[in-house]
């Protein structure tokens, strides 16, 4: 089984890892910026129309989700894949080429489609603003990453798919689902031949188009958010650790588990809505349950740890890694409690939603991501990681950033919504919009202190990574730990 | 059999689809018919307000507003009636949002008035003092486009059978007119003088007047008909 012969090539792994940490600074910039809007509105004007917190908002999401995340995810692909089939992309010229090509054309259509919401083309849907033209680049892109896949997997020598790869596999198959149905809209041109030829409109109306929107949202943050980070934290962890992943039974029931689950739980996005009562009593029931498969995962990847604490200590990128798996459990269990009705009533439409948000996406997928270029990095370039202190500081950094974030966000949602609700002895509504909107403000500030440390934090990272890249001591051959795979 | 799969990618991505897609096909098919017939009083939006709501959508306006007033007292005595599926029959795309930074707007049209907006649009503070919306003052000098917004409301007439040009509720009148592209102009450049009258400001109606309606005229006419 031991083939040591094997030169894996980088190349692609190496290009995507480049644009996860330039997407990460540009929409987490951005995401400081909007976050510093809310708590001083003069910063709306800082570059005319175009730094409008509106304009803003849909960019960051979409570059945070579709270029820090998505790359973070290809990146891994392009060296995961290799690696756990035991086979180099050198091997085909064909998988090198359509590798390339998909970089290429993600990149390029990345910068196109966050340039067109700049001037205020957008669907308006969360997470699928794009207008049709970028629809299709995105179609095209996403068929070339499934060859890269397919392919891959065609030519490969180690016969059984591991874990990670199931996520990845899913991760693709889950996106094209959902991204082809709830961009269905027909362009108005063409229809027509008048107006702007980009402009479309959307093929449901109303509650339909709610309903598609957030069995699409939702499942996005699954898909984007969730199956690809678990592929990865399956890989690196136990590589990084050495340590055998905890229990393949408990990997199985979780993943398919999750597959089952996860989709009828876009229910809880419209609570209390005008769509059918019955589909938001099974939103909020499936987030209950989805708590299993997600603890399942989580555990499973903390018991892997089981006996080796140790190493929390001596190595930073663990301590991402546990952390991560932390906050992922933190979060699964924070979104189950807020699809409660009850509990939906109050917390829907407030702060306390972006506080969950980012819980997950900051603890959780941003550390995934930042640990995993950090463990490829040494292999990438055949040297040391630069500085372990820079990596430790940057982790405490964060976390703290982190903590304020969720912390601040919570008590600003839970504050809102009560003051929404709130009425004085007589039965009249006790505040105007306004008192809770001004309220707000020493929260908004924390947050986007909080937002700050995090982004200083991703410099640390770039300046790490670069440095290990250009400066770091070399080593002969890439780090070994004893691992699963023998990958 | 897991192990099986594991071994056998096609039937893997297979298996994996069938049970990724279970949960939609349920959930979504059945309904369809339903939650998109129209109540009483609902009709489809006049290409002026059509042209207001495209503005609302590219400043994205539902990143800090929603439209969806909740069965609660709380939010029925603050914002009006709770809303109805049928209300947002003609809703393409629907703009419920999912977060209130600001207030909802659903039923903003029966407590707002012109002038109020375009104060508002141009200065939201100096009309709410603490306020944290944008000014959106570059909707006072942009033109709507109104080309794009006949394009749309005609594609939903061909495509999904909008009833524009048609006696919606049996009293021997076309409701909502459409017409070819001048005669929906004409009559939008009506509609957008009398709200440019109204907002008080005089640079608005001499635009309507020499032809061109600024975009925001044509977002009051949206919010004036959100009730
Ligand atoms: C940063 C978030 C934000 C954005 C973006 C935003 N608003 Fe607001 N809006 C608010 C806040 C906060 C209030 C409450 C304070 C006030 O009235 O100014 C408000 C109030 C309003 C009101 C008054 C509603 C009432 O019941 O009094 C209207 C109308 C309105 N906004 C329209 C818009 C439109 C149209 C846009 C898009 C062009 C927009 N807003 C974009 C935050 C926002
Ligand atoms: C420096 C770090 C970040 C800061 C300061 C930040 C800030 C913000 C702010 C201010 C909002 C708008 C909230 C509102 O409308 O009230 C937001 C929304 C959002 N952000 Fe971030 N963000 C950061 C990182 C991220 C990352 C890494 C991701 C994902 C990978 C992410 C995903 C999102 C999403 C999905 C929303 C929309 C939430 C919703 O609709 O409820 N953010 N962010």
């Amino acid at each position: 089984m031991q083939s040591p012969a094997i030169e894996y090539d980088y190349t692609v792994a190496k290009w995507f890892s480049y644009l996860a940490i330039l997407f990460g600074i540009l929409g987490m910039g951005v995401g400081v910026l909007i976050a510093f809007q809310l708590a001083f509105p003069d910063l709306n004007y800082i570059f005319g129309q175009y730094s409008l917190f509106s304009r803003l908002r849909p960019i960051h999401t979409n570059t945070v989700a579709f270029g820090f995340t998505l790359s973070g995810i290809f990146a891994t692909w392009y060296y995961v894949g290799q690696r756990v089939l035991k086979v180099s992309m050198k091997e085909s010229k064909f998988l090198m080429t359509v590798g390339k090509l998909h970089f290429w054309l993600y990149f390029i259509g990345a910068l196109l489609a966050v340039a067109s919401l700049l001037v205020r083309y957008t669907t308006s849907k969360e997470y699928a603003q794009f207008e049709w033209p970028f629809d299709i680049v995105v179609v095209i892109v996403w068929v070339l990453w499934g060859i890269s896949i397919f392919g891959l997997i065609g030519i490969r020598r180690e016969k059984s798919l591991y874990i990670s790869l199931w996520y990845y596999i899913a991760t693709f198959l889950g996106v094209a689902m959902l991204y082809l149905f709830n961009n269905m809209e027909v362009p108005t041109y063409l229809i027509t031949g008048m107006g702007d030829p980009l402009h479309s409109v959307s093929m449901y109306s109303g509650s339909n188009d709610a309903l598609v929107q957030w069995w699409y949202g939702h499942n996005a943050v699954a898909f984007v958010f969730t199956v690809p980070i678990i592929a990865m934290i399956y890989y690196y962890l136990p590589k990084e650790s050495g340590q055998p992943v905890y229990s393949y039974k408990l990997s199985l029931l979780s993943f398919w588990g999750l597959m089952f689950v996860y989709l009828w739980a876009g229910g809880h996005h419209l609570i209390y809505s005008t769509v059918p009562d019955w589909m938001q009593t099974m939103g909020s029931i499936f987030s209950i349950i989805l708590i299993l498969p997600s603890w399942g995962s989580a555990l499973n990847m903390l018991l892997t740890m089981k006996g080796e604490w140790g190493q929390l200590k001596e190595n930073p990128l663990i301590k991402f890694m546990v952390l991560a798996s932390t906050f992922y459990m933190l979060s699964t269990l924070e979104g189950p409690i807020q699809s409660i009705k009850s509990v939906n009533a109050l917390a829907h439409f407030t702060d306390w939603i972006p506080g969950h948000v980012h819980d997950g996406t900051l603890g959780w997928v941003g550390f995934m991501i930042i640990a995993a270029l950090m463990h490829m990095a040494p292999r990438f370039y055949k040297r040391e990681i630069y500085s372990k202190k820079l990596l430790e500081a940057q982790f405490w950094l964060q976390t703290t950033g982190i903590v304020l974030y969720f912390s601040s966000m919570w008590i600003a949602g839970i504050t809102q919504g009560m003051m929404w609700r709130a009425v004085d002895q007589y039965g009249n509504l006790a505040y105007s919009f306004i008192d809770t909107v001004t309220v707000l403000h020493p929260y908004y500030t924390l947050r986007a202190i909080g937002g700050l440390f995090y982004l200083v934090g991703l410099f640390m990272w770039a300046y790490n990574f670069f440095k290990t890249m250009t400066a770091s001591r070399a080593i002969e051959r890439e780090p070994q730990f004893a691992s699963p795979m023998a990958a | 059999m897991f192990g099986w799969l594991e071994r056998n990618p096609f039937f893997f991505a297979v298996g994996v689809f069938i049970v990724i897609a279970f949960a939609g096909l349920i959930e979504i098919v059945p309904d369809f018919a339903q939650a998109s017939r129209p109540v009483a009083g609902t009709k489809p939006y006049s290409l002026l307000r059509l042209a207001g709501r495209q503005v609302y959508i590219k400043d994205s306006c539902n990143a800090c507003h929603s439209q969806l007033i909740r069965p609660f007292k709380s939010e029925t005595d603050r914002y009006g009636n709770y809303s109805l599926s049928g209300e947002y029959a003609y809703d393409r795309p629907f703009l419920w949002g999912s977060k209130r930074t600001g207030p909802d707007l659903h039923r903003v049209g029966n407590y707002r008035t012109s002038d109020w907006h375009a104060n508002h649009m141009w200065d939201p503070t100096s009309v709410v003092p603490g306020s944290i919306m944008p000014a959106y003052k570059h909707m006072f000098t942009n033109v709507a486009d109104l080309e794009t917004a006949y394009a749309e409301a005609l594609t939903v007439k061909k495509v999904f059978n909008v009833p524009y040009d048609k006696d919606i509720d049996g009293d021997g009148k076309v409701d909502v007119p459409l017409g070819s592209f001048e005669q929906a102009k004409k009559q939008a450049l009506a509609e957008a003088l009398k709200i440019a009258k109204e907002t008080k400001r005089e640079d608005l109606v001499k635009m309507v007047e020499s032809g061109k309606i600024p975009e925001i005229v044509a977002l009051i006419a949206y919010l004036n008909g959100l009730k």
